[in-house]
């Protein structure tokens, strides 16, 4: 219909070009910052002897979702190592949770700005849709270009990819504080941050944790694509699986990444219970 | 001086409320001022002032900005217009800073409809929240709180979620969370209106045993008529936004201001509100002791009545001498012009002055003789006949503007 093609290619690319240009130390701090986590969350981890940290990893189940779900848990994790697969087992695990850890430093506050300023949220909301609509694998372009090949582009596609749902949460449950809540603290005196932390955070939290819940689960969903950049994990045993056709080594690769989703769910899903006795 | 002096207040939702304010001026309605101008008439021309340790009623149905006129005393809603001065501080004019610290400062907080309380936190925890924002010591506010949970009678739960609790002990969490301040001001907002009747009643109960030790002073909003009238020192009836009546109940119910409190009124129990006092009529003509009989019975005949209060030189009240009786003394004796004997006085049925209307009708029907209205020294200071307690009780006019004679076998 226009005589010529909007050259949105050319303008991207550019884009990108500039910020690797000018940006450069700041993605080589990050990524120093992002291996430093990764190795530290592995390192701790392939220290303890296999049934040392699947005891632990089940009595912190067994605290967030009873008995029952930590037996499972222990059984399930038994089943992983009996399978070769501890090793790829802590690496994804130690992808997940650097990426979960810098989802809730980034997103918490960005989801609280979002609360209690309309016109953040206004310019935020379309882009989480964007973030959240985008094919997984778009971001995995910009990331290598940015980060190099290996584990922490794969961590930075996973941020990306996981941090819309804690916003958008945090966003919600502070928005639900009853109006009377908030009423109460005002009139009792409260200042802004005495409301903030006493108030409209304590009684979002279950939301909140809903929303880091999520955020996990779709770290985890991420954990495959990010495979193909080389970071490594369950997610590189289960592309393998798919490039020799190998059904069965495939299959329980993706067997110990559903094994890891059920604990790390099932936990959070706890965090969210703990305190959620009822309604204001 | 008062406690809360409000002057010329209005509250106008909307933009550039300066157009509402010539529209009002020019005496149109809220609904007209909506229709024109898309603005929300909140609270219009409020002006009323709050005594030290009075319980002062906002009250009014749902949408006569009861609640938006409480907001306003704290500023949890912004005025448009005009003061609000606690101690002689226009709130009005605090920056937000000096107003979070006022608040802290002479607001025992508030006590909200649906409790507000905080569901994360346990009884102990609610309790001290107020203190807590005050940077109060921990021990200290503990101390305190634990004080006040005693107070509204809820030891023992200290330690309990509120989702534990009835919905009558979450309001006594709310209760204790104000209380435990220690501030002058007390803001209830429709307090007690998502009881249980009967916990309702309770509650109440306790405000106002409370209140007779603490002598705070509270602005209390409900829709709740009896509720209204149990609860408080002087009420402001209010409609649109707008203050239409501010008085004490009985001024409210025996003389209301306008169509629309008289409609108000009209549901209202008044057996529990009207007084002895507020009904009774001036006696047409009482006898003294020292009267002779024959004097008594001209009085009587003069005035068509069958019976007559006597008193003594003080105005205290003796009894009442009915004129069949008399009149046989009269005829049966020669000593008709001394001093009417004692045999003939019989002993009247008496209320006091502050009875109300349930306890006047449990006198009345012990007797079909009028009530005697005294005062603490028994001096008579009005009657009731039956007529004025059942033109009381349905609402018609009040026996002080009725004119018209009672039948002759009424009295005094």
């Amino acid at each position: 219909m226009l005589p010529f093609r909007i050259p949105l290619r050319d303008w991207i690319s550019a884009g990108v070009d500039y910020l690797i240009d000018n940006l450069g130390p700041f993605f080589d701090g990050l990524t120093n910052v992002v291996q430093f986590l990764v190795n530290t969350f592995k390192d701790g981890m392939e220290f303890l002897h296999p049934l040392v940290l699947m005891l632990i990893i089940a009595a912190i189940t067994w605290k967030m979702a009873g008995w029952k779900t930590a037996l499972m848990a222990f059984v399930s994790l038994l089943l992983v190592e009996n399978i070769e697969l501890w090793q790829a087992f802590i690496e994804t695990m130690a992808l997940v949770l650097t990426a979960e850890l810098l989802v809730i430093l980034v997103g918490l506050p960005i989801g609280i700005w979002a609360a209690t300023n309309d016109r953040v949220n206004l310019v935020i909301r379309p882009v989480l849709d964007f973030m959240q609509t985008m094919p997984a694998f778009v971001y995995l372009i910009p990331a290598v270009m940015f980060f190099g090949l290996g584990l922490v582009p794969g961590v930075i596609a996973t941020f990306i990819f996981a941090i819309p749902p804690l916003i958008r949460l945090t966003n919600l449950g502070i928005r639900q504080v009853p109006k009377e809540l908030i009423e109460a603290s005002d009139a009792f005196g409260a200042t802004g941050r005495q409301k903030l932390f006493k108030v409209q955070l304590p009684v979002a939290m279950p939301t909140v944790m809903a929303g880091v819940n999520q955020s996990i689960m779709l770290g985890l969903s991420m954990v495959v694509i990010a495979a193909m950049i080389g970071a490594g994990g369950l997610g590189a045993d289960v592309l393998r699986g798919i490039q020799r056709l190998q059904i069965g080594s495939g299959f329980e690769a993706g067997l110990a990444v559903v094994i890891m989703a059920i604990i790390l769910d099932r936990i959070t899903a706890g965090f969210g219970k703990v305190k959620n006795l009822g309604t204001a | 001086m008062s406690k809360i002096v409000v002057k010329d207040l209005y509250k106008i939702f909307g933009n550039r409320p300066d157009r509402a304010f010539e529209l009002l001026e020019q005496g149109y309605s809220k609904e007209e001022v909506q229709k024109k101008t898309g603005l929300v008439v909140g609270v219009q021309q409020a002006e009323f002032s709050v005594e030290q340790g009075e319980i002062f009623v906002l009250m009014g149905l749902s949408g006569s900005g009861k609640s938006t006129l409480q907001r306003l005393l704290n500023r949890l809603i912004e005025p448009t217009k005009g003061t609000i001065e606690i101690d002689g501080t226009d709130i009005a004019k605090l920056s937000k800073q000096d107003l979070i610290d006022f608040r802290k400062e002479k607001f025992s907080g508030m006590v909200f409809q649906n409790f507000a309380i905080l569901p994360h936190r346990t009884v102990l925890g609610n309790v001290e929240f107020g203190l807590e924002l005050q940077h109060v010591e921990k021990e200290t506010r503990q101390a305190k709180a634990a004080e006040v949970i005693k107070q509204v009678g809820l030891q023992g739960f200290e330690d309990h979620y509120p989702a534990q609790l009835s919905g009558g002990m979450q309001q006594r969490v709310g209760l204790a969370r104000a209380l435990a301040v220690e501030a002058d001001v007390m803001l209830m907002d429709e307090a007690f209106s998502a009881l249980d009747p009967l916990i309702r009643r309770d509650m109440q109960d306790e405000l106002l045993e409370l209140q007779s030790k603490l002598k705070k002073t509270i602005v209390f909003v409900t829709h709740d008529l009896d509720e209204a009238f149990k609860l408080g020192d002087r009420i402001a009836i209010m409609k649109d936004g707008k203050i239409v009546q501010i008085g004490e109940a009985e001024e409210i119910i025996s003389e209301p201001a306008d169509q629309y409190v008289r409609e108000f009124v009209e549901g209202i129990n008044r057996s529990e509100v009207l007084t002895a006092e507020s009904i009774m009529q001036k006696p047409k003509e009482t006898a003294k002791h020292g009267d002779g009989p024959k004097t008594i019975l001209h009085k009587l005949k003069k005035q068509g009545l069958s019976s007559m209060f006597v008193l003594d030189q003080d105005r205290k009240l003796l009894g009442y001498v009915k004129a069949e009786e008399l009149s046989d003394y009269v005829k049966g004796s020669e000593k008709a012009d001394k001093k009417i004997p004692r045999e003939v006085i019989h002993e009247a049925q008496t209320v006091n002055l502050e009875d109300n209307l349930s306890e006047v009708i449990d006198v009345s029907a012990a007797t079909d003789q009028p009530i005697a209205v005294t005062d603490e020294e028994q001096r008579l200071k009005g009657i009731i006949v039956k007529g004025a307690i059942i033109a009381a009780l349905s609402g018609s006019d009040s026996p002080q503007s009725n004119n018209e004679p009672h039948s002759e076998v009424e009295v005094s």
